[in-house]
């Protein structure tokens, strides 16, 4: 059982103008096995908070914690949260030329582990994870991410989540750009991970389709930096019909 | 030999500027055109050097200047070559007529080498069915040497010759490379000298009719080394890969100047080059000219050269240039890009639970590792990535 808890979190980040605040007071606590659903206008600071939980050094935090465990996050280093059990899955994952996937994920798995995985194994589950997700073995000897369509990064990012089982996943709109099956296929990864690992999940998306695979157990409303209001699965539904114009037509003011 | 000022002895009516240094006032040709450049075997026709020139303003000449102007050693330079079937080789005579048949000293350093050397060794390609040979040179001592070398793929020959440069040595070498008719010959001259070393090598390509040359340097150790190879496309068809990969560090300077030259029409030229620099004083030195002559018609060029920094304290110079003579190309480009590491790329990877010199690992061997892959020989790929891993361990976390 593991606990990721945000605190009072204040994010900026410097831009040619100066510094700029992004998120402004965020409170948080995903534990293992739940699922949290955010929702937010473009730009409200999603990615934001996402990079934040894993240490991008865009982004300055200028008050507030975040701790796994009781443990500080904000002290490790960006591979030290992998490690304490901490994973990404990005909005727009990076290509990287000259990298196999393969040498990749042996590498990242040795890192996390401390020692390198059995070989046989580590074919096998590699293999078995890359089917699931419906990736043809061959992606395993290109490089990371490099010509991979935008379906194809997304189904990537969750093949990675499979095989590194990380403790809690913030998944950056994994959802968006998937065909109706690449949907499915990447919704029962997650879920199938859930139930292998007890993975707490923070999924942040912009729409109610993947959340009918995925059942949320909570659904934050996230406008201007911060947790608007908080509900059940039915909250989205509300936001799929009304938008998000009741939380801007209040905090657009100033 | 002649000592006259000649461009490379290829079919002369090919060659745009073959009348190099007769062209008189009123020529459209532009001074600097590339295949007009002074070219002679003897030392005495090039003037003193100060390092202003364009050949020099990047090299460090104090740290040459034995190599430039001095008595070089002119005896064989140590080399043991592999035997295999279909490959013939001995020491030949200055007077030899395959001499001279890829290409001439264009600096002062090169003719130097030229003037004294004693004998040139010949190593000749001359079977359908592909071999490799090592030249295995693992250095002298530091006297300052002078050396030829010719290798050659008679028609239809394939194969692939490594020039394998290890110990110590001081030396200034001409390398000629003739690939004729339809053959399919790969050189790599490969620089993993010791620390002192001093190298200047001169090397020249000649392509005929429908052949492919593969020119790899790699530059790897060694206190000074400069490779300049300057390929000619003389044949219709001709195809000219050049590559290149060097690491530098820290007080090292490696230079490589690469010229090529289409002449013939329908030839095709890809220059990837591909560089690191880790610690104080690394330098690197990229000068990367095309030309496409007159008659080279339908030609297809694109050259480029990258260069990974990896501390502070390090200078990376990359020059691309190219001159297009015809209007009927099939295309025709350059690139050239110096910068540190992409931050994205290790914060993608660090964020997989992979540490911060790992990560660095990785993004510096993925980027030198295209380059490498595009040799095509297993066992020196191999060789190569080890050496790679090697240079990396000196890499600190900054
Ligand atoms: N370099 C920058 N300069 C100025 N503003 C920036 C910079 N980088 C990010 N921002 C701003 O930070 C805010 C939050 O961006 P973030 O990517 O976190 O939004 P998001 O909620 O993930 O949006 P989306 O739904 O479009 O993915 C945006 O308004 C963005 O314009
Ligand atoms: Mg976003």
């Amino acid at each position: 059982m593991s606990t990721l808890e945000i605190r009072d979190l204040h994010v900026s980040i410097e831009t040619d103008q100066g510094s700029k605040e992004i998120l402004r007071g965020v409170n948080l606590t995903i534990n293992s096995g739940e699922t949290h659903a955010i929702m937010g206008p473009n730009g409200s600071g999603k990615s934001t908070l996402a990079y934040t939980i894993a240490g991008h050094p865009r982004y300055t935090v200028v008050s507030g914690s975040i701790t796994l465990d009781g443990e500080d996050v904000l002290a490790m280093s960006i591979d030290g949260r992998a490690r304490a059990g901490l994973f990404l899955a990005m909005q727009y994952p990076v290509e990287i030329p000259g990298v196999t996937v393969s040498n990749f994920l042996r590498t990242a798995k040795t890192s996390l582990d401390g020692e390198a995985p059995a070989l046989r194994s580590w074919i096998k589950e590699l293999r078995g994870s890359m089917e699931a997700m419906r990736m043809d073995s061959s992606f395993a000897e290109r490089n990371v991410n490099e010509g991979f369509s935008g379906g194809e990064k997304k189904r990537h990012e969750i093949v990675q989540l499979e095989l590194l089982k990380p403790k809690i996943a913030v998944l950056d709109e994994t959802d968006s750009g998937l065909d109706v099956d690449a949907l499915k296929v990447v919704s029962e990864g997650v879920n199938r991970v859930k139930e292998n690992t007890g993975l707490g999940v923070l999924l942040i998306t912009h729409y109610t389709r993947i959340l009918r695979y995925i059942t949320p157990d909570f659904v934050h409303v996230f406008v201007d930096g911060a947790v608007a209001e908080e509900g059940g699965p039915e909250l989205a539904e509300r936001l799929e019909n009304e938008g998000y114009d009741r939380y801007l037509t209040g905090s657009s003011v100033g | 030999m002649s000592s006259a000022p000649t461009t490379p002895s290829i079919d002369e009516a090919a060659v745009p500027g073959a009348q190099a240094h007769s062209h008189g006032p009123g020529s459209p040709v532009p001074v600097q055109t590339r295949s007009e450049r002074f070219a002679s075997a003897a030392h005495s026709d090039f003037p003193e050097v100060t390092g202003r020139e364009l050949e020099w303003r990047l090299t460090p000449v104090a740290a040459v200047r034995d190599l430039i102007d001095d008595e070089l050693d002119g005896s064989p330079f140590p080399a043991i070559v592999s035997e295999a079937d279909g490959v013939t080789c001995e020491w030949i005579d200055r007077t030899d007529a395959r001499i001279g048949t890829a290409g001439l000293a264009e600096e002062r350093a090169a003719a130097n080498a030229w003037s004294r050397f004693e004998k040139a060794l010949s190593v000749t390609l001359t079977t359908e069915e592909p071999v490799v040979v090592t030249i295995d040179r693992t250095g002298a001592d530091s006297t300052p040497r002078a050396a030829h070398t010719i290798i050659t793929a008679k028609p239809n020959a394939r194969g692939l010759v490594i020039i394998d440069n290890r110990g110590s040595a001081r030396l200034s070498e001409n390398v000629e490379v003739v690939a004729e008719a339809g053959s399919d010959l790969t050189v790599v001259s490969l620089q993993e000298w010791d620390d002192e070393s001093v190298h200047l090598s001169s090397q020249f390509g000649r392509v005929d009719r429908d052949a492919h040359l593969k020119h790899v340097v790699v530059s790897l150790g060694g206190s000074v080394v400069r490779v300049n190879p300057s390929v000619h496309l003389s044949g219709a068809g001709a195809d000219g890969q050049l590559l290149g990969l060097y690491f530098a560090d820290a007080g090292q300077h490696l230079e490589q100047r690469v010229y090529v030259h289409h002449i013939a029409p329908h030839t095709i030229s890809r220059v990837t080059y591909k560089g690191a620099l880790n610690g104080q004083g690394a330098r690197t030195v990229w000068v990367g000219d095309v030309l496409i002559g007159r008659l080279a018609t339908g030609t297809d060029s694109y050259e480029q050269n990258r260069n990974l920094v990896l501390s502070d304290g390090t200078r990376a110079d990359s020059i691309p240039n190219l001159e297009i003579e015809t209007g009927d190309i099939a295309g025709a480009g350059h690139a050239s890009a110096t910068g540190r590491f992409d931050d994205e790329h290790l914060f993608y990877l660090r964020s997989r639970g992979i540490d911060e010199q790992e990560a660095r690992r990785l993004v510096v061997q993925g980027f030198l590792i295209d380059v490498v892959q595009k040799i095509g020989n297993a066992e020196l790929e191999a060789r190569l990535v080890a050496a790679i891993e090697r240079e990396l361990e000196a890499v600190e976390v900054v």
